[in-house]
């Protein structure tokens, strides 16, 4: 089973869709849901406190917004951990939406950098499209070690 | 219970800055609750095709969207709260602009703030205050005409000021630098009613604004408390003779800046910053301690000079300093130096502030620092246009809570 970053990584198909080939899913759920479910924070709704944009500050310098760094701290160990990444270009604001479109450009540029496995594909637009679009998914993600560290 | 007065939140970046329970907490401060206008994918997409502004944050897109269906009145709320990162280009563009698109479209009262992590709900709650009061209190900012015997204190940052007023005339002026808050109320309010030749026995009731303004507030017995936006608006309009139509009010403070736009006495739009010390009355108290003058000589002398003929190379209230030094250490005249320090707040406020709000003229400048010709000339000069300054500018906040006070006479009766 690889870990495999997914962008928008609020997608919950794409997130259904590595979890159905056997791999975990690393998506801003796992973040939020992290945050809400730990005891002691106070800072509806997502239980981001300040502290998280400080912690943003190791990807992204001081002079970068704070909702920026914010968004890093969710996303920016996910990267680092990731074994692979599906990355859908032009997405719908259906099929996943991430709000900062500084902070995809900060999160395309530092998985393109991790030498990792990385499936670019650009949203489909019709139904033959989009049966190529999970085709190529379902492609990349059988590739994958399922039993360990993607190659 | 007074229903609470809805507050419509366009916003992008604040919760994952941390920042969202504080503009809650600010809201819930005044009575106010914050709500996220509910829209659909379809309102989305039509609604950013039809305003025609091509962002790539979506977060500013739904933005964008939420504020088209409540100009629209799809979506009803009592105010707007636009709200996105500091430091955020694109963020900038679409606040400012969906500022005034709501401003045009709409009576809807508007406040735009750029946060960082560090913003706290005490940042936040004189706006939202203003932003309320707007909102719910029409009838009592609509006052044109103060009533009875009436006491109006302003607990500034740096000073505080007194104002008895009497049938619609100022009879009693208390003015003392702000040391201990209640202690300089006091004494400020024993000025006034020593002028005046009044009794507090006499007083009707009272209005405090400023900074100290719930403590002095609590303290005195007011009748009411009340955020200087709204306070001084009404102060600078009444003391303008200008209580109709639009107008523009700043006011540079010890400690804050605000730019209003006011039309009829309301309040519009309005930016209030707090960020540089370089941009406030301080930088020309600290460049007066330097030159060996009082703060009231510094705006003569600053007419004497020009301000171009010292290089300042930050607007920065150290480095600023640094620059003005240097400038008298190369041979640089005081009136040159006066001059450029003048022009150094001036630029900082028109820069930083003033492109939040569309200047509407008459420019009314109030406060302390109006009372500094240099910089009331610096700013004219920058904003092209002649500044009025008003009698009692310096007690602007006072006279207006004095006049609002007024509106409580009868209801105590």
């Amino acid at each position: 089973m690889a870990k495999v970053f997914i962008y928008p990584t609020t997608s919950l198909i794409l997130s259904d869709l590595v979890s159905r080939f056997g791999h975990e899913p690393l998506g801003s759920a796992l973040g939020i849901r992290e945050r809400i479910q730990t005891a002691g924070f106070d800072s509806p709704p997502l239980q981001v406190t300040p502290e998280e944009p400080k912690k943003g500050l190791r990807w992204a310098a001081v002079e970068v917004p704070s909702g920026v760094r914010g968004r890093m701290a969710f996303i920016g160990p996910q990267i680092e951990e990731a074994e692979a990444a599906i990355i859908i270009n032009d997405a719908d604001l259906a099929f996943g939406c991430m709000g900062c479109a500084r902070t995809n450009e900060l999160v395309m540029f530092l998985l393109r950098h991790r030498r990792i496995p990385v499936l670019d594909l650009t949203y489909p637009k019709s139904e033959e499209e989009g049966e190529i679009f999970v085709a190529a998914i379902r492609e990349f993600l059988e590739k994958l070690p399922k039993g360990g560290k993607a190659e | 219970m007074t229903e609470k007065v809805r507050i419509a939140e366009l916003a992008c970046g604040p919760e994952y800055s941390g920042v969202q329970k504080e503009i809650n907490d600010a809201a819930a401060a005044v009575g106010a609750e914050i709500f996220f206008p509910d829209i659909s994918l379809k309102d989305v997409k039509r609604d950013l095709t039809l305003f025609g502004l091509d962002v790539r944050s979506p977060d500013l897109k739904l933005a964008i969207a939420r504020a088209k269906e409540l100009v629209e009145g799809r979506i009803e709320a009592d105010a707007v709260f636009i709200a996105t990162c500091f430091r955020c280009a694109e963020a900038a563009i679409v606040r400012n602009e969906l500022r005034r698109y709501i401003v045009e479209n709409s009576p809807l009262p508007v406040v735009s703030y750029s946060f960082t992590e560090r913003t706290t709900s005490g940042t936040l709650l004189t706006r939202m205050e203003a932003l309320t009061t707007i909102a719910r209190r029409r009838a009592l900012l609509a006052r044109e005409v103060q009533e009875g015997t009436t006491l109006g204190l302003d607990s500034g940052s740096a000073t505080t000021k007194a104002i008895v007023m009497r049938d619609n005339r100022i009879i009693g002026k208390g003015w003392l630098p702000t040391t201990e808050v209640l202690k300089s109320a006091d004494e400020a309010i024993a000025l006034a009613l020593a002028e005046a030749g009044v009794k507090r026995e006499e007083i009707q009731a009272v209005g405090t604004t400023g900074y100290g303004r719930y403590l002095v507030g609590e303290h005195i017995h007011a009748d009411l408390i009340q955020e200087e936006l709204t306070v001084n608006s009404k102060g600078a309009v009444y003391l303008a003779d200008h209580q109709h139509g639009p107008c523009t009010v700043i006011d540079i403070g010890g400690m804050d800046n605000k730019a209003i736009t006011v039309h009829d006495g309301i309040p519009g739009t309005f930016t209030m910053g707090g960020i540089c010390a370089g941009a406030s009355g301080r930088f020309l108290e600290m460049t007066a301690k330097r030159l060996g003058v009082e703060i009231t000589e510094l705006g003569p002398l600053a007419m004497k000079g020009l301000a171009t003929r010292v290089p300042m190379n930050s607007y920065c209230i150290v480095f600023g300093t640094q620059s003005l030094v240097n400038a008298l250490a190369a041979g640089s005249s005081r009136e040159d130096v006066a001059a450029a320090a003048c022009h150094s707040v001036a630029e900082q406020v028109f820069e930083q502030q003033l492109q939040e709000v569309d200047i509407k003229e008459p420019v009314i400048m109030v406060g302390g620092t109006s009372l500094i010709s240099g910089l009331v000339h610096a700013m004219g000069t920058l904003l092209k246009t002649e500044i009025l300054v008003p009698p009692h500018s310096q007690h602007i906040g006072a006279v207006g809570s004095a006049l609002l006070a007024s509106g409580f006479i009868r209801e105590k009766r």
